[in-house]
């Protein structure tokens, strides 16, 4: 098989003041392909101010196998909840 | 190492409790192989679906509606691209998705293989084919592959322009003079059945249905689909004052439903196998593009791996 243009992940910030969020994906041959691709391709009805393009292969994601061990510390830590504290209702701004 | 039973047990829960499937989750091998048949036919349906309107760009009555169906194909693309990008979350090539689509190993939307005639068609396919297609992907935003419905919430939102499009194209005919109202009837008359056949065939002949919802792939049955768009468009159709070729049509008091005539299953058949007017020329066409377009491509790689080598040169010295 011939080779292929790699696949870049897409992220848009659609107005200043927004993070960028991922919207997807496309291949390109190069950056500036992939940047004119994104821009085709995903704001084509002004969704956008600004785009970010990035090499799949550059991503490094988490294993949901290890979801586990990942997030689940988190969830018997409810002190680093603001609802933990018990504090009389007269208490105001807090 | 969980075992397979186990991870099975973990998915079936997720699909029961609603919580998305995403790319790299554990899913069954049938599920991967469902989605990405599903996907790439929707895909290719897009593809494929540039070619009947493509047809008439050149020859639009005016700039309005030539700037208008330049647009609307062009999201096509877009659709087929977002639809392509969710496919290949599955493990499977662009390229290889193409092969499938020119060796007619995947199908796509059996209705793409009808000719487009006069402008009205324009008009018919933005109301009947796009407003069919929209119902059943209104119900895929809600489906459980995660990239699939994401998919299909960016499509949802920019197709009901495409139906609106084509609305405007059969009110304004179907206002004009005889010869025009008379144009946008023939349309109607040739697009009516196949856009009823999209949904694919009835409830009791669909081998994928039922795995399809249990999965929550489909979240409603071709019939059930069918039948809604029998229900929101036989009014539409009253408001241009056409006539829909179906003599059995009639409100039913009791079900507050339509009922509508018998569909032709054989031709839907006929023209899923390749023999539809024109299976050979739409092929013909995506093969002719994607093989005419291959030394593109190629050059495209051999500059990007140029360019690289000289800025990795220009880093050593």
């Amino acid at each position: 098989m011939k080779k292929q243009w790699p696949i870049w992940e897409v992220f848009i910030r659609s107005k200043n003041g927004l993070e960028h969020r991922h919207v997807g994906s496309l291949h390109a041959a190069d950056a500036t392909m992939a940047m004119e691709n994104a821009r085709d391709v995903y704001t084509r009805r002004s969704e956008g101010v600004s785009i970010w393009v990035v090499e799949s292969k550059h991503i490094v994601a988490s294993n949901p196998s290890e979801s586990g061990e990942l997030f689940e510390p988190a969830k018997d830590k409810v002190y680093r909840h603001p609802t933990f504290y018990n504090l009389p209702d007269e208490l105001k701004h807090m | 190492m969980q075992n397979i039973a186990a991870l099975e047990q973990e998915f079936e829960s997720k699909i029961e409790r609603g919580i998305s499937i995403e790319p790299k989750d554990w899913m069954p091998e049938k599920y991967r192989k469902t989605h990405i048949r599903q996907i790439s036919q929707h895909a290719h349906s897009e593809i494929v679906g540039m070619l009947p309107e493509g047809n008439w760009i050149t020859r639009a009555p005016s700039l309005r509606r030539k700037v208008a169906l330049l647009a609307k194909v062009q999201d096509e693309a877009g659709h087929g691209l977002y639809l392509y990008s969710a496919a290949e979350t599955l493990g499977i090539s662009r390229d290889e998705l193409f092969e499938q689509l020119h060796s007619g190993k995947a199908k796509y939307s059996s209705i793409f293989n009808y000719p487009t005639l006069s402008w009205a068609d324009m008009g018919a396919i933005g109301w009947l084919v796009d407003g069919a297609a929209i119902i059943n992907q209104v119900m895929l935003t809600r489906t459980s592959y995660g990239p699939y419905a994401r998919a299909m919430v960016r499509i949802c939102k920019e197709e009901s322009f495409h139906q609106r499009q084509g609305y405007e194209i059969m009110l304004t005919l179907s206002k004009g003079t005889p010869e025009q109202k008379q144009m946008a009837q023939d349309s109607l008359n040739r697009w009516w059945w196949p856009s009823l056949m999209m949904f694919g065939p009835t409830d009791a002949e669909s081998t994928h249905t039922a795995q399809s919802m249990k999965w929550k792939i489909k979240l409603k049955t071709n019939d059930e689909l069918r039948q809604q768009f029998v229900d929101i468009t036989v009014p539409q159709a009253e408001i241009l004052g056409l006539t829909i070729p179906d003599p059995d049509l009639k409100w039913n008091e009791e079900r507050e439903q339509y009922d509508f005539g018998a569909i032709d299953w054989e031709e839907f058949w006929q023209v899923v196998k390749g023999h539809g007017p024109c299976n050979k020329e739409r092929i013909a066409a995506r093969k002719n593009a994607f093989e005419g377009g291959a030394w593109v491509r190629e050059a495209a790689i051999a500059h990007a791996e140029k360019k690289a080598a000289r800025t990795e040169l220009k880093k050593a010295v």
